[in-house]
């Protein structure tokens, strides 16, 4: 652990170094997401509601999502850009050093930048708890932590798949895409207002709806059912896979070398 | 000590071809090629050893040197480094080894170079007293004392050399893997990282191996030269035994005065300017000596020098003569 | 002539052999666009009378967008020459007898085309072949085909012009990082890369018209779709061309001042 503290003062220093370049950063991450926010807001004022959703609890929903992956990208920046981490040799320095190897790849890359888009979240966030229409209880509060924590763990596990896979190719990986950037992005409205397949598929494939949809169904009062409030513990075992992947990529690199 | 026997090593490779019609055929098929890096290599090192390893460009020595740091597994073959397998034991094998990787640096690069050698002492568990004496050790010997608190971005090349294997020595590492160190480096930035090199190895019996295509790296550190070529191990033997073994040729360098001069069969000018003459005296004809005695009986001798055939020509030599 | 063609073809191939890369983003860009539709179709079946458009007016929109994202979307900079400017290569490109606004712009060209050409036609494809209420329509007439074409080039180019303003502002800032982020966010959203732009509210549609990202993609989309027509379409159409004129220009302009610059400094 002090070790983790010791590489997260560094990349702080680091990162302080380029102040104009980081405020930029920041900024434009504010942006990005703000044009999100944006576009959801006049898709309200044009529409009304989306399959029975209001425009507050949506933006409970997307609050989530948001803050979900900003803390996700932050810490797991570095196996968001794994593949310039494996051509730059940098890979073969962290296999040299006798700490694991996980771990330094989660050390090696802290983008607080990433801060632009937590902000953002976390306003919507306190906007959207009152105005959403949730009868806040104990449990209730309960379940956002759960959805917040199963947010990060299926964003941080694709990040993870993603790295591994670069142990396999290192071209035509941007579809992982789909899921990170799309998770978030999609991920911005109930996953239920796509279809049916396509809650399956976020359902039993890539778990988002076990921590976005079900959890919210349980907040707005739409079922009692607790399972949907525990939801979120079953997208944590979407770190297995993720992990076993991983495995298997490090020992494909060492047998094949790059 | 480092045993290693029979190691063997494949790889395939995705062939790329170029132009259009090549371009579009990619599309739908790749072509691959075996590349055979190493085939059934052996050697044995022992402690405090320090060896050239040295060979052309695609010959095997960083698969070698990959495989007895832990990064690689072989096909086959084994491999014992200081009692262990590297690639089963991995962080207990790194954690006596340090690499230098001449042209990626591990120092982080905005921030003081102090600043990663704490991190690497978190990084090695280097307790504080050890730290603190071969800190105070290498910053000595390096001459470290005034940049230990620059950012990294801001040092010459020489000076981040310096800093680089300072920081591959903190935590005491039994071998150390060179590759190389000196590229780029100015004569005196050359010569201390040489010295220190050669201080280190004398004092704590770091067992050294150096990779590198500068051939005055290995006639100023290395007895001992391992030589591969196509993945085979094609030499391994002294620096003084190959340049007896290769060189036929010694070059006499004369400065006269006077006019012509007859040279003896076995001995031809190379170069005559001003007084000046280069000889080249093919060793298994005639001595050196009795070419010498020639000249001076012809014409007033200056100054003479006799050089061994230089390690560069060698290493051309060599590989000419093994095909790679 | 024949020197700006050879750096295009070399770019140009250079694109075509990540086929892998293309597979990837054909995927990508599919089930971005199916998304997209199917949240379209969510919010039209909740308020049917608020859809600024015909269903399968919106659908042609988004697929089209999608096939063609190579060419409009503003965060595809060529990183190439973000680090020429940054190190001071480009010092060596001003050694060579060419005009450096037109290799760039002749380079970024080739590789929009380069990744659009592999990567529409499947995507085209399969628009035109899903079910209904997902698929894309054809074109009314060919002759709004024709017309489509023609503002899909302009969009392209004023696409490409903006981009070199944007490489030519890094000479004067030297952070490509900050410049990107920020036209990435403000771009996307102004040219309806977001959600279309006729979805946005009227009163600020009126003023995100004029500007010269609509010129990018909204007008080539909307062109296709029959959506405008008429002296609405001549406008929009001579709009991208004004758009165009003024971003060369201003290009050609920044860039001389970046050049003289250069010399003085020294790189």
């Amino acid at each position: 652990m002090t070790l983790y503290m010791k590489y997260l003062a560094i990349h702080l220093k680091s990162q302080m170094q380029y102040k104009v370049s980081f405020t930029l950063n920041a900024v434009g991450q504010f942006l990005i997401a703000f044009s999100v926010f944006i576009s959801v807001f006049f898709m309200f004022s044009r529409f009304g509601s989306v399959a029975d959703f209001t425009y507050n609890q949506v933006l409970l929903c997307f609050a989530i999502v948001l803050m979900a992956f900003a803390i996700s990208e932050c810490f797991f920046r570095g196996f968001d850009t794994f593949p310039s981490t494996i051509s730059n040799g940098e890979f073969d320095r962290i296999m040299v050093r006798p700490r694991g190897i996980v771990f330094q790849v989660l050390a090696s890359k802290i983008d607080l930048s990433r801060i632009g888009r937590l902000v953002q979240a976390v306003v919507v966030l306190i906007y959207a708890i009152p105005t959403s229409g949730v009868v806040w209880s104990p449990l209730k509060v309960i379940t956002l932590v759960l959805m917040l924590l199963g947010g990060i763990a299926v964003f941080s596990s694709l990040f993870v798949v993603y790295a591994a896979l670069c142990f396999f190719t290192i071209e035509g990986l941007e579809f992982m895409n789909i899921f990170t950037d799309g998770g978030r992005e999609f991920g911005t409205y109930p996953l239920s207002i796509y279809g049916k397949e396509i809650l399956k598929f976020f359902t039993f494939v890539v778990p988002l709806a076990l921590f976005q949809y079900f959890p919210l169904l349980y907040l707005l009062g739409r079922t009692d059912n607790l399972l949907y409030m525990f939801a979120p513990l079953f997208s944590l075992l979407f770190s297995l896979p993720a992990y076993l992947l991983w495995r298997l990529g490090v020992k494909r690199y060492t047998s094949t070398g790059s | 000590m480092i045993a290693v026997h029979n190691l063997c090593k494949t790889f395939r490779v995705a062939k790329r071809n170029a132009g259009l019609k090549e371009a579009w055929k990619a599309l739908f098929r790749r072509e691959h090629e075996i590349v055979h890096a190493l085939e059934d290599v052996s050697f044995t090192i022992e402690d405090g050893e320090m060896i050239g390893y040295i060979g052309p460009n695609g010959a095997g020595k960083s698969s070698t040197i990959k495989i007895l740091s832990g990064i690689l597994t072989p096909d086959s073959g084994t491999c014992i480094v200081n009692g262990r397998v590297p690639w089963k034991e991995r962080r207990a094998h790194v954690s006596e080894i340090g690499v230098v990787f001449g042209q990626r640096s591990q120092l982080f690069w905005d921030v003081p170079v102090i600043d990663t050698f704490e991190l690497l002492k978190e990084v090695y568990w280097i307790p504080e007293r050890k730290y603190k004496s071969n800190l105070d050790r290498l910053v000595a010997l390096l001459d470290l004392k005034d940049i230990l608190r620059t950012p990294t971005r801001q040092l010459s090349l020489g000076q981040r050399m310096r800093c680089e294997i300072a920081a591959s020595l903190l935590h005491s590492p039994k071998i150390l893997f060179l590759d190389e160190p000196t590229i780029g480096l100015d004569a005196t930035a050359k010569i201390a990282v040489r010295e220190f090199i050669k201080t280190i190895n004398r004092e704590q019996k770091t067992t050294v191996i150096l990779t590198t295509h500068d051939m005055q790296d290995i006639e100023a550190l290395t007895e001992r030269i391992l030589l591969i070529g196509r993945g085979r191990i094609l030499l391994d033997g002294t620096l003084s035994d190959l340049k007896e073994r290769y060189s036929e040729t010694k070059t006499v360098i004369i400065k006269y005065r006077g006019d012509h001069f007859l040279l003896p069969d076995g001995a031809k000018v190379v170069e005559r300017i001003n007084g000046h003459a280069t000889v080249a005296v093919n060793v298994k004809e005639v001595s050196a000596s009795a070419v010498i005695s020639s000249i001076v009986n012809q014409v007033e001798v200056q100054d003479i020098s006799v050089q061994d055939i230089s390690l560069d020509k060698l290493v051309v030599e060599l590989y000419k003569e093994f095909l790679i | 002539m024949k020197k700006y063609l050879s750096f295009f073809t070399i770019r140009f191939l250079n694109g075509l052999q990540y086929r892998a890369a293309a597979v990837a983003g054909m995927a990508t860009q599919f089930a971005w666009g199916y998304m997209r539709i199917k949240m379209f179709l969510a919010f039209s079946k909740a308020n049917p009378a608020a859809m600024p458009m015909e269903f399968d007016q919106l659908a042609s929109y988004i697929w089209l967008q999608q096939a063609f994202l190579a060419f409009f979307a503003v965060w595809i900079l060529d990183n190439e020459i973000f680090e020429e400017i940054r190190s001071g290569n480009v010092a060596y490109e001003l050694c060579r007898p060419l005009d450096l606004y037109n290799l760039w712009f002749v380079k970024n060209l080739a590789m929009r085309l380069s990744r659009a050409v592999l990567r529409c036609f499947p995507i085209l494809f399969i628009a035109l072949v899903l079910p209904k209420p997902l698929s894309m329509s054809l074109p009314q007439s060919p002759a709004s085909l024709i017309l489509f074409l023609i503002s899909l080039a302009l969009g392209l180019f004023v696409s490409v012009a903006f981009c070199m303003v944007l490489y030519i502002t890094t000479f004067f800032t030297l952070s490509p990082a900050g410049v990107r982020v920020m036209a990435i966010s403000l771009v996307d959203f102004l040219s309806g890369g977001i959600i279309p732009l006729p979805m946005l509210p009227e009163k600020l549609l009126f003023f995100l018209e004029l500007l010269p990202f609509a010129s990018m993609t909204n007008t080539p989309l909307r062109v296709y779709s029959g959506h405008i027509a008429g002296t609405e379409l001549a406008f929009s159409l001579g709009l991208q061309l004004l758009w165009l004129t003024v971003l060369v220009l201003l290009g050609r302009f920044m860039m001389k001042r970046a050049l003289t610059r250069v010399v003085v400094q020294g790189g």
